[in-house]
């Protein structure tokens, strides 16, 4: 019997690349993992980097896969049916074969299933991977895309699916999100109770905070802003904050040290107190949550 | 015409800083192309004057007309994306959820749902402040198919290249290897990598290398921040002289890439002295790999 926990799903995003995502999420889940029953799960699955900060024990590791159709020679009667209704030209035909392209097909089932001769069974396609990795109290969840695999979506859906499934009970679940605001990076926020948005204080960072901020409020998920890099040039992030009414939770100080340490793939809070001060802000604050 | 096609695998390696300063020191060589469309930056430093703005449609999303719907739920039953939604009266689609498979359409006995065409964002053609021609676009916020809208961007500024006689299309491409990336890969003829020395910018870096290498395209590097760490800038030394791959620059950790942005100015206006010559040095080798 395990006593009923509300866990706190929170997503860390960025609409811009580069701005310490992921050096607020290894951080931040390791040292709350001390206090608090935590997963990390690394969602940005084109380019994982949290297991270089998370060095622990494998657990279980499998391959994520998605079905798509087969073609069924010995059935087909070459109606060519399943050519006209697929929308994302999977299925082509050449002379008297049906040619499936796995890396375009959405899963949608719809040829499989109405296929008049049922010559297009559904079967296993691999997507990448899903690794869990344990490192001292804390959890954590890598996702990963096959290299030449083009859609991001179904795996990031997968992963947090093994997440309902097998960690449930966490109380607080922290999604590393990839940058951008396009299918991708909805995927991974959608079910988030929270998001905390990194950001740097420059133009190119301001700009696309604000339209992974429009993003958020179109999910209807609430978001706090945390300023990385922070110094002289902060007051544009303040300001547009202050003008969208979105607290600023903390700001992390532009750092060369912080920059080195990251680059050998190093841990940073026991080492910066900067650092941890700001994850003490960030702490309190989640833990108020709802 | 020849195409350059700037990668980054990792975010924040500087990749549109290394874009914009070649862009400055060569206005009349090139046309730019901005295909980061859902996080696109360039046009904060070169202020375009926009004078073609058009949407863009691309795709399509199930919509089920309540006047004509009986409630009978079928088409709920067949979505995998279970993106049908019922309330008392009918059903209806979360668009978000919608992949525009078309199954339900097909299948709806009063034949109550159509495929409408979506509009995913807007198209611009444009004339930056120092006489580069620039192909840009804007992803609607929560829109899917950003890979066609960047390979509309790229038949953009090819045709901008043509009316204004440039032999080199400049492309500013997006971080990770999914979608858009592999759109923007296609039909390239250098794909230059930006990178930096820290654990997560060289795995990222392999992973770009391996996708670039499935569609046998021609590559080089960029080190920027390269004193930040010489252990790994050295790998990646090793690595690219393994792979074959010239490293064409390496620049050092500077705070004037921040700087610049802050000024919307390029690093060669900011710091001509420091700048201006190595970016000219740079493009003559780009033009050399070509």
């Amino acid at each position: 019997m395990t006593t009923a926990v509300t866990t706190k799903r929170v997503a860390i995003a960025s609409g811009k690349g580069g701005t310490g995502k992921t050096t607020l999420a290894v951080n931040l889940a390791h040292y709350l993992a001390k206090k608090h029953d935590t997963l990390l799960v690394d969602l940005d699955v084109e380019e994982p980097n949290c297991h270089i900060f998370i060095k622990g024990k494998p657990r279980q590791k499998e391959t994520a896969k998605r079905m798509v159709p087969g073609w069924d020679i010995k059935s087909c009667s070459m109606c060519g049916k399943c050519v006209t209704w697929c929308r994302f030209n999977s299925l082509i035909r050449l002379g008297n074969t049906i040619l499936v392209l796995p890396e375009l097909c959405h899963g949608c089932h719809l040829c499989s299933e109405l296929c008049p001769d049922a010559a297009l069974p559904m079967q296993a396609f691999p997507l990448g991977t899903m690794s869990w990795i344990k490192d001292g109290a804390l959890d954590f969840i890598e996702a990963r895309l096959q290299i030449g695999v083009e859609q991001a979506s179904p795996l990031i859906g997968q992963t947090l699916n093994y997440v309902d499934t097998h960690f449930a009970g966490k109380e607080f679940q922290l999604l590393d999100s990839p940058p951008g605001t396009s299918c991708s990076m909805i995927a991974a926020t959608k079910t988030a109770d929270f998001a905390l948005l990194v950001t740097e204080p420059t133009p190119f960072g301001l700009h696309d905070l604000s339209l992974a901020v429009e993003t958020l409020r179109q999910l209807k998920i609430p978001i706090a802003v945390i300023i990385n890099r922070s110094g002289a040039n902060d007051g544009i992030i303040e300001e547009y904050c202050s003008s969208e009414d979105i607290p600023i939770w903390s700001k992390i100080p532009h750092l060369r040290r912080i920059a080195g340490l990251y680059s050998e793939g190093q841990l940073l809070y026991e080492q910066v107190p900067e650092l941890r001060a700001s994850l003490d802000q960030i702490i309190a604050q989640l833990e108020e949550l709802p | 015409m020849k195409e350059i096609v700037v990668i980054s695998g990792k975010g924040g390696t500087g990749k549109t800083s290394v874009c914009a300063a070649l862009a400055y020191v060569k206005p009349d060589e090139m046309v730019l192309a901005d295909c980061d469309v859902d996080a696109s930056d360039m046009h904060l430093i070169f202020q375009p004057k926009v004078h073609k703005d058009e949407p863009f449609f691309s795709g399509v999303k199930a919509v089920i007309d309540p006047a004509l719907c009986t409630n009978c739920g079928k088409c709920a039953s067949i979505c995998r994306f279970d993106a049908i939604r019922q309330d008392e009266a009918a059903h209806f689609v979360d668009l978000l959820d919608c992949e525009g498979c078309g199954y339900c359409a097909l299948i709806c006995p009063v034949n109550a749902i159509t495929m409408p065409k979506q509009k995913v964002g807007r198209v611009f053609g444009s004339d930056t402040r120092t006489g580069t021609p620039m192909a840009h676009a804007r992803l609607d916020i929560g829109a899917d198919n950003s890979g066609k809208l960047v390979a509309k961007v790229k038949s953009d500024s090819k045709a901008l290249a043509t009316k204004h006689s440039r032999d080199y299309i400049l492309v500013d491409g997006s971080p990770g290897i999914g979608c858009p990336v592999i759109a923007s890969l296609a039909g390239a003829d250098l794909a230059l990598v930006v990178t930096e020395p820290s654990i997560s910018g060289f795995e990222d870096l392999k992973r770009v290398c391996e996708l670039a290498s499935k569609f046998d395209l021609k590559m080089a590097c960029v080190i920027n921040k390269a004193d930040l760490n010489p252990k790994i800038a050295s790998e990646i030394r090793n690595t690219m002289k393994h792979r074959n791959i010239p490293i064409l620059m390496e620049l050092p950790y500077s705070n004037d890439f921040s700087e610049a942005i802050s000024l919307g100015k390029t690093l060669v206006e900011y710091n001509a002295p420091q700048w201006q010559a190595q970016f000219e040095r740079l493009w003559e080798k780009i033009i050399k790999e070509l």
